[in-house]
């Protein structure tokens, strides 16, 4: 039997394999009017779908991503058959801005945008003049996800939690690797964050300070078990974590599995006294949307109060809506976590803009970090 | 002499030849030679910040004047920096080895199953197949729950009393081999088995009643015959190994770094197309060697048959 004869007969019983193992996509719809939305995963309430169905008609169908760099690599390719998207907006948003991704906004169809928070939104104005494209979605912090017991157990009752010590710190970090350190993979945010802790700029580029955080990151690989933006969510909750670096509201959530699971595990959530990188996720319209009138109806749909309050609720993040304040669950309004007091916000910083060559030194050097070389 | 055949039997001859050799080189040209040619023109483009995020190689200035750029700072950037070359090796090596280990297990149950009676073979290659029928990336994942330290495998190995500390497995280089191997192991077993089920047990026979003992009578026929399918099997795992990316970010640690990893980055994080784009063709331009060796190899086996 020949090297040919081989493949032809590998290559129809795998073409019989695989025509069995395709799964049947059945979803086709049949509705008048269907809005595509493309969100993160774990970002909206069990009802805002189905709430937004009832009130206006169109059937959402929602797809998820867990990373910007997903999201981006699709609005820039073009087509995406999205017709709404909810990137971060720096540095991400700012730079679709630049490459001309998106529609501008018929304000007239979007009442309540009066009633979102001044500050955020002179704060996006920056990287969108007039506030032409961007209406801000949810915002919230990148601290540290902690096992409380079990970091106690490895640093003794007294030792301080609300530090990025925990991790940066090579002795702190020798103690707890055993027991679980992930980082978030975003070079952005991490870098920030050792920056920070060293007490520089936490958006210096300079050089000697940018060696002095990867000589920091470097001196703590051994003890990372993992960089991930969003595997830590289950880890943290099942146990398998000491401290994460993570998304204030995705360690909300890991909080949250870990009471239902029962089984002993407590999350929490800590800014970081040095100070801790702050975001904005925003809710945009690529250019090319197929429905971009059901987009504008889905951006009004949730800047009314009740229904912005209610993702909040669900997912722990802040929302930029000063009227969905007063309808939020006590413990989310008043978790200094999720809306920190102004001294506390004082310490957070936005990260800034970057060319596109800064970034992809930094990414370069991110990934020779990440793999030790 | 023979009166010639009839000019429509020649004429209608002719076409049938022409399609059946159209068709496959069409398919080459759409799927193959295409997007090959679309992805070199990216990778001598220049990143930008427009959709799609790269400059275009060509553009008519003036009437007449066509200027054409061509940057080969990817492929430069590619070769000096030893980020790239080392992930390639660490890939080549995870490739070959895990090629290895699909053959070692492969070899045997491809054996057993195409020597079972008729009515066990076809149960046994339902079992083979059977996987394919749940989603790889469900299986990889299931790896996760199966290698994590409080996973099912720590936790069966501590109540058996063998260990006191959970194995660090997960996110390992090893965690990436008992994937691979996992994942590619029917990608050997279906070619082998092709190729073994239609070995002629009798000359097994003839060399046992010419007293050849089994060992040697494995080694000097069966082998040597079955080396179409074990070319054919160690194609079918290494080439899709190298540039694997699922198994090694699901399961893989910071350290393993493989080259579908950094296509990953340079394409997503980077936003660089047109560097992915020389990677992806420097990947390719060094798969095709071996192909060709590997090809090669094949023709001086069949030309050294009888």
């Amino acid at each position: 039997m020949t090297f040919g004869d081989c493949m032809q007969r590998t290559s129809t019983a795998l073409a019989l394999v695989l025509s069995a193992a395709l799964p049947t996509y059945s979803a086709i719809s049949f509705a008048d009017e269907t809005l595509h939305l493309y969100n993160w995963s774990d970002y909206v309430a069990e009802d805002t779908l189905s709430g937004f169905a009832s009130a206006t008609g169109i059937r959402p169908r929602l797809d998820v991503y867990d990373s910007n760099e997903v999201l981006e690599a699709k609005l820039f390719a073009g087509s995406s058959g999205y017709d709404l998207v909810f990137p971060t907006a720096r540095p991400f948003a700012a730079r679709h801005i630049a490459a001309d991704l998106y529609l501008p906004l018929d304000k007239s169809k979007l009442p309540g945008l009066d009633q979102l928070d001044p500050a955020i939104m002179s704060q996006l104005a920056s990287i969108d003049p007039e506030n032409a494209h961007l209406v801000p979605y949810m915002w919230g912090t990148s601290g540290l996800g902690i096992n409380r017991d079990k970091v106690q157990a490895a640093l003794g009752e007294s030792a301080d939690l609300d530090t990025w010590a925990l991790i940066f710190d090579p002795e702190t970090a020798a103690k707890l690797g055993a027991c679980g350190i992930s980082l978030l993979d975003d070079p952005t945010e991490v870098f920030s964050a050792a920056l920070a802790y060293l007490g520089k700029d936490p958006n210096s580029l300079d050089k000697a300070d940018l060696d002095a955080a990867s000589a920091l990151i470097k001196a703590i690989h051994p003890q990372v078990r993992y960089f991930h933006s969003s595997q830590y969510m289950s880890d943290l909750a099942n146990g398998d974590l000491c401290v994460a670096m993570g998304y204030s509201g995705d360690v909300f959530q890991a909080q949250s599995r870990a009471e239902e699971a029962d089984k002993g595990v407590v999350v929490d959530y800590v800014i970081p006294r040095e100070g801790a990188p702050v975001w904005t996720d925003v809710m945009a319209i690529p250019k090319d949307a197929p429905n971009p009138a059901a987009a504008h109806a889905f951006i009004a749909y949730m800047l009314q109060p009740a229904a912005i309050a209610a993702v909040s609720n669900a997912v722990y993040y802040a929302n930029p809506n000063l009227a969905a304040t007063p309808l939020l669950e006590d413990a989310v309004r008043d978790d200094p976590a999720i809306y920190p007091p102004a001294e506390v916000k004082a310490r957070l910083f936005v990260p800034s803009e970057r060319s596109d060559r800064e970034i992809r030194d930094l990414n370069r050097l991110w990934t020779r970090l990440k793999a030790n070389r | 002499m023979p009166a010639p055949p009839p000019n429509r039997a020649k004429h209608t001859h002719r076409t049938s030849r022409l399609v059946n050799i159209g068709i496959p080189y069409l398919w080459l040209g759409l799927f193959f030679l295409l997007p090959f040619a679309i992805v070199l023109q990216i990778s001598l483009a220049e990143p930008a910040l427009a959709q799609p995020p790269y400059t275009a190689l060509w553009q008519w200035v003036d009437e007449g004047l066509l200027r054409i750029e061509i940057n080969l700072r990817n492929f430069m950037m590619v070769a000096e920096d030893d980020l790239y070359l080392s992930a390639l090796l660490n890939s080549l090596q995870v490739a070959f080895i895990c090629t290895l280990l699909c053959l070692l297990l492969g070899y045997p149950m491809a054996y057993a199953i195409a020597t079972a009676p008729e009515r066990w073979r076809i149960i046994l290659l339902m079992l083979i197949v059977l996987p394919f029928w749940t989603s790889f990336l469900i299986r990889v994942y299931a790896w996760i729950g199966i290698l994590k330290s409080k996973g099912l495998l720590n936790d069966l190995l501590i109540w058996l009393g063998l260990i006191d500390t959970p194995l660090a497995i997960l996110h390992t280089q090893t965690a990436i081999y008992i994937g691979v191997v996992y994942s590619y192991l029917p990608f050997m077993i279906l070619p082998l088995y092709a190729n073994l089920s239609r070995l002629d047990m009798s000359l097994l026979e003839a060399a046992a009643d010419l007293g050849c003992r089994p060992m040697r009578a494995f080694l000097r026929v069966t082998l040597p015959l079955s080396m179409a399918g074990i070319l054919a099997g160690s194609m079918l795992v290494f080439i899709p190994v190298v540039g694997e990316f699922v198994i090694p970010d699901l399961l893989g640690g910071p350290e393993s770094l493989m080259v579908g990893k950094l296509l990953w980055t340079e394409f997503f994080s980077n936003k660089d197309w047109p560097l992915a784009s020389a990677l992806a063709i420097l990947l390719l331009a060094l798969l095709v060697v071996p192909f060709v060796m590997m090809q090669r190899l094949q023709q001086r086996i069949e030309g050294g048959r009888p």
